[in-house]
């Protein structure tokens, strides 16, 4: 009997790789000029975060008292700030905290929300009524006032602050996980599996699970903007990353303090902008290639 | 019909607003050190006597459950606890304030509703041309913004560059606050009749409501696109075309109506988050809202101001979601049969 279900799994696989469901979404994705824009900016910016402690040898926390406070000029792209400190390369070491922190959050709210979401609507019944009412207490709040209490009461810093957006975002994918589940596990082929003797735990990794991805993928590919956003807002006041880190939040902070130096507060706006509509891009892009009705518009 | 289907989201609200209190109970728990510390001054804190009438008039010398229907008890009676830091009940705190949010959150709602509406219907009337992909870009662009960023780039530029708005706060500082009525300024100035103060109120409104609105209208703009390019591919769209309306009577008249029942939902979702973006958009421009008042309190851990906050905007973010399902429910009879 099993060997009658891996024979359907190997024939699925055969299929060309130009045929397979993720080359076509790559395909219709590469189409689209925007999504092309969105995932050039960010993988500059996962470039930049990755090599720039090699390209740019420079310790952002080291002042300069003599070159305080500088608009921005040939020596210093982007200006310095009240420290001294040279903006630009501030700005290209926040993309090792903000990008990590937004990719981090999302990553930890999608495993624990989708392992919630999948034992929800999988086991049903009374673990599936906990579970979503759960769900539903902390979905009942706005995500930055939420995040700001959580961040409140367990004490400043940018660990406390990651937490808070976990605990904030998890509901949300344990919602969307729980309703692919139930819609995929009354589908013919499900039930063909089951008929063929298939296991629970193997209809659930085989034939299941997989077929539950796509939503998933561009929730999280726009949620790591909305996550960075969150993290910036937490440090903005003062919940998150403290000072001396160029943690981009952080450095708005700073600049908002320092009124008339514009520059100080207008650069990391600038990166979390560009990362944010990049990956905004990129999430349109997706959604629009991952459906087939859309793929041809 | 519709008084049952109001009785069953009522019968769904209720718990959820329990299930609330139940979040903000325990988030207030998690604090590490022992919330008297922060309460007591230091030589009342060094003093046995002075801390356990403190715990018994909290009750905190009682089980966490017990705590929780303390808490319950008082919250039932509006009492949300007294402020660390300005040594009056929050709930005091809050009414005082909350109405300046309101007042912002309500102007962010207008310019989001209105520009929004517009970009969406322009972009889906003019499908895949120039003026689609600009209104698009524009709607994204109000999505991506960070607002607590954009609210310090627009100070910089109308206030302090171009002198075209007023800086931050309700009103200039040389004039006086109207006399406290509802609290809104713009209702107040003219329950007091000074057109001025009135015109000056609505000056201060604007640059903090565009930047509040800023992402709800690169919501609105979204949704209203989508759900009316739907609409207009229907064939009652096309009945009414092939029988000779005005296409703006087949835009305007037939298929906007439809296509704003989905848009109504998010407009109301919306309203919630504005409440919430308040929190940041209020730090940047001095407005002496909930939001502020949060942030103030957070930075100096005063915990029940804090939960206090976070408690009234769960709570009215609730009462909307209910009260849009509830208009979704007229809008759309087919919501109350499911």
């Amino acid at each position: 009997m099993t060997a009658t279900v891996r024979t359907a799994d190997r024939l699925a696989l055969q299929r060309g790789w130009s045929e397979r469901p993720v080359w076509q979404t790559v395909r219709a994705l590469l189409r689209r000029p925007s999504a092309l824009v969105g995932l050039a900016v960010l993988v500059f910016w996962i470039g930049v975060a990755l090599t720039v402690s090699f390209i740019v040898p420079f310790d952002p926390l080291v002042t300069d008292v003599t070159a305080r406070l500088q608009p921005p000029s040939a020596s210093h792209w982007f200006g310095t700030d009240d420290l001294g400190r040279d903006i630009f390369r501030r700005t290209l070491y926040g993309a090792r905290i903000s990008l990590p922190a937004g990719f981090l959050t999302v990553a930890g709210a999608l495993a624990i929300g989708s392992v919630i979401g999948a034992i929800a609507g999988y086991a049903g019944g009374w673990v599936d009524t906990i579970l979503m009412r759960l769900a539903d207490m902390v979905l009942a709040f706005p995500s930055i006032v939420l995040a700001m209490a959580i961040a409140a009461a367990l004490g400043p810093g940018l660990k406390n602050a990651l937490i808070a957006i976990v605990v904030v975002l998890w509901p949300e994918y344990a919602r969307l996980m729980r309703a692919q589940v139930l819609a995929v596990k009354t589908q013919e082929f499900v039930t063909a599996a089951e008929s063929l003797g298939a296991s629970r735990l193997r209809l659930f990794l085989v034939h299941i699970l997989p077929n539950t991805q796509a939503p998933i993928v561009v929730k999280a590919t726009l949620d790591v903007g909305a996550a960075i956003v969150l993290t910036a807002g937490l440090s903005f006041i003062g919940l998150g990353a403290v000072p001396p880190e160029p943690e981009w939040g952080a450095m708005i902070r700073e600049g908002q303090r320092r009124f008339s130096q514009w520059w100080m507060a207008t650069f990391p706006g600038l990166a979390i902008f560009s990362v944010v509509m990049a990956l905004n891009f990129l999430g349109d892009g997706l959604r629009d290639a991952l459906d087939p009705r859309r793929r041809r518009r | 019909m519709l008084g049952r289907f109001v009785l069953r989201r009522l019968i769904v609200t209720v718990p959820l607003l329990l299930g609330i209190t139940l979040v903000t109970f325990t988030v207030s728990h998690l604090i590490p050190a022992d919330p008297l510390m922060a309460i007591l001054p230091e030589r009342a804190a060094n003093d046995p006597e002075i801390v356990r009438m403190y715990r018994e008039r909290w009750g905190l010398d009682r089980s966490l459950p017990e705590q929780y229907l303390y808490y319950l008890r008082n919250l039932l009676r509006g009492d949300l606890g007294e402020s660390y830091t300005s040594r009056r009940p929050v709930a005091q705190d809050l009414r005082e304030r909350f109405p300046a949010t309101v007042e912002l959150a309500l102007a962010a709602m207008l310019f989001a509703v209105t520009v929004g509406l517009v970009l969406g219907v322009v972009s889906a009337v003019w499908y895949e041309r120039w003026i689609d992909h600009l209104a698009r870009v524009i709607a994204l662009v109000g999505v991506s913004l960070p607002v607590f960023w954009l609210g310090l780039l627009a100070l910089q530029l109308f206030y302090a560059n171009l002198r075209l708005l007023p800086g931050p706060g309700r009103i200039d500082p040389r004039l006086t606050a109207p006399p406290f009525r509802t609290g809104f300024y713009t209702i107040d100035s003219l329950l007091a009749g000074d057109f001025a103060l009135f015109l000056n109120v609505l000056a201060h409104l604007v640059l903090p409501g565009m930047v509040l609105g800023s992402y709800a209208m690169g919501i609105i703009a979204r949704m209203t696109r989508s759900a009316l390019l739907d609409v207009l591919q229907a064939d009652y769209i096309r009945t009414a075309r092939a029988k000779g309306l005005a296409e703006r009577r087949v835009v305007l008249g037939h298929a906007l109506r439809n296509a704003l029942i989905p848009t109504v939902t998010v407009i109301g979702l919306t309203f919630g988050s504005l409440l919430a973006g308040a929190v940041l958009t209020e730090t940047i421009f001095a407005w002496p809202g909930i939001g502020r008042y949060a942030v103030d309190a957070a930075m100096k851990l005063d915990l029940p101001a804090v939960m206090g906050v976070t408690l009234l905007i769960a709570v009215v973010y609730v009462v909307i979601n209910f009260v849009t399902d509830v208009l979704y429910g007229v809008l759309d009879p087919r919501i109350r049969v499911q």
